[in-house]
């Protein structure tokens, strides 16, 4: 355990663990939009960007990454910290002024309109890669990732194509922070809309009651991860006894 | 398979041989298919993928992020046109829009033939002799719309 000082509150934590963590524990609120306990770190969004001195020298950086350690001296709401806050936020609303997350957030820091111009044509997904870390971390499909670099960087399928290894599970739009992707079953079908591409995949239909119940592929990854019979989900949880 | 995919399969498996299917040599892997075609064939980039066991959004995520990597054709000829501060002064931008116009193609496109692709760069380093007009590794310095012409004709 270490001891450190988080806005001016002196408290305990175990070394190494993330100061956002520590921060949370402490019922003290960072927001975050990239940070996700089922996968690991990655500090794209910058939102949750602390001050910290030690040795007489203060810095700005990422809490989700940063470690606690002994003595470290925490500013979670110091001028500075709102000011890289609110210019993250403004930037992030900039780049996706569609996003009801977003929004709320700017008013919250009481922003009214991002100084920088808009982005047209819009989307809502700020790059946070948090749906394809969990794709490939979570789900081990790894059918989506970020491409290209710079200002064209985006989350995509490879050649914006039907992605081969999609299971259709929809972990993506669960865990995106800003919901920009979406998920509709139609009839047999699943459609899965993302920023760049949009899919369609298979339902199963139960053998007893005739509901479409969940995608074909999902069901086919399990079987395979878990070494099932071929026919283990040819009844829906429902019928099954 | 198609004719045009088994010869590819056959290209990746050489270069792949080459560098002992080792995972972690993805980048020079992906630099043999772009010189042998010069562009990374999708059939490739499956192939390899497939053959060294990892997903293919990785191996798409790395051929989309570095720029020497290209995945559609691209000219037998590279044209970069400097426009750095110092070219940009000298003009470099009417330069550019010459070379344009005598192809038909913006900076960063391919022509119909496959015979140039035209890039801009910014600053190569000899400022003072620009604007600065770089074909393959031919590099022609103080260049002028005049020159455009006679400098790409003289290539096949
Ligand atoms: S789609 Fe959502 S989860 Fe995926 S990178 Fe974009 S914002 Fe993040
Ligand atoms: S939560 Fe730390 S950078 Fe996004
Ligand atoms: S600006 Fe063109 S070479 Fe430096």
């Amino acid at each position: 355990m270490v001891t450190l000082t988080i806005d001016g509150r002196e408290v305990r934590a175990e070394e190494g663990k993330v100061l956002l963590e520590v921060a949370r524990d402490n019922r003290i609120d960072i927001p975050a939009l990239c940070q996700h306990d089922s996968v690991a770190a990655y500090g794209a969004c910058r939102l949750c960007m602390v001050e910290i001195s030690r040795k007489g020298r203060e810095k700005l950086v990422a809490s989700c990454l940063y470690p606690a350690e002994e003595g470290l001296v925490v500013k979670t709401d110091s001028p500075r910290v709102i000011h890289v806050r609110r210019t993250v936020t403004e930037l992030l609303l900039a780049r996706c002024p569609d996003s009801e997350v977003l929004q709320d957030l700017a008013r919250k820091l009481g922003i009214e309109r991002p100084r920088f111009s808009l982005e047209e044509g819009n989307h809502k997904c700020i790059l946070c890669a948090l749906c394809t870390r969990a794709c490939e971390q979570v789900v081990g499909a790894s059918a989506i990732s970020l491409a290209n670099r710079g200002t064209a960087r985006q989350m995509a399928t490879p050649f914006h194509a039907f992605s081969e290894a999609c299971i259709a599970c929809g972990t993506c739009a669960e865990i995106c922070p800003t919901r920009a992707i979406d998920i509709n079953d139609v009839g047999d079908t699943r459609i899965i809309v993302m920023p760049n591409v949009t899919m369609e995949f298979k339902l199963k239909q139960c053998s007893v009651c005739g509901s479409y119940w969940a995608p074909e592929r999902q069901l086919e990854h399990i079987i395979r991860q878990a070494g099932l019979p071929d026919n283990a989900f040819d009844k829906c949880p429902d019928c099954r006894d | 398979m198609s004719e045009q995919a088994t010869r590819i399969s056959e290209k990746v498996s050489a270069i792949l041989d080459k560098y002992r299917h080792e995972e972690g040599m993805l980048v020079s892997i992906l630099q043999d298919i772009q010189a042998e075609y010069n562009h990374l064939p999708k059939d490739a980039l499956v192939e390899v993928s497939r053959r060294l066991g990892i997903p293919l959004t990785q191996v798409y995520s790395v051929a989309t992020f570095f720029k020497a990597f290209s995945l559609t054709p691209r000219g037998r000829h590279s044209i970069h046109v400097c426009l750095g501060t110092a070219c940009h002064v000298r003009g470099a931008v009417r330069v550019l829009d010459e070379v344009e116009r005598e192809l038909g193609i913006k900076a960063g496109e391919t022509t119909a033939d496959l015979k140039y692709t035209l890039e801009r760069v910014n600053c190569v380093g000899a400022c003072a002799l620009g604007p600065i007009v770089i074909v393959d590794d031919q590099f022609s310095g103080e260049m002028t719309i005049d020159k455009v012409k006679p400098m790409l004709t003289s290539y096949d």
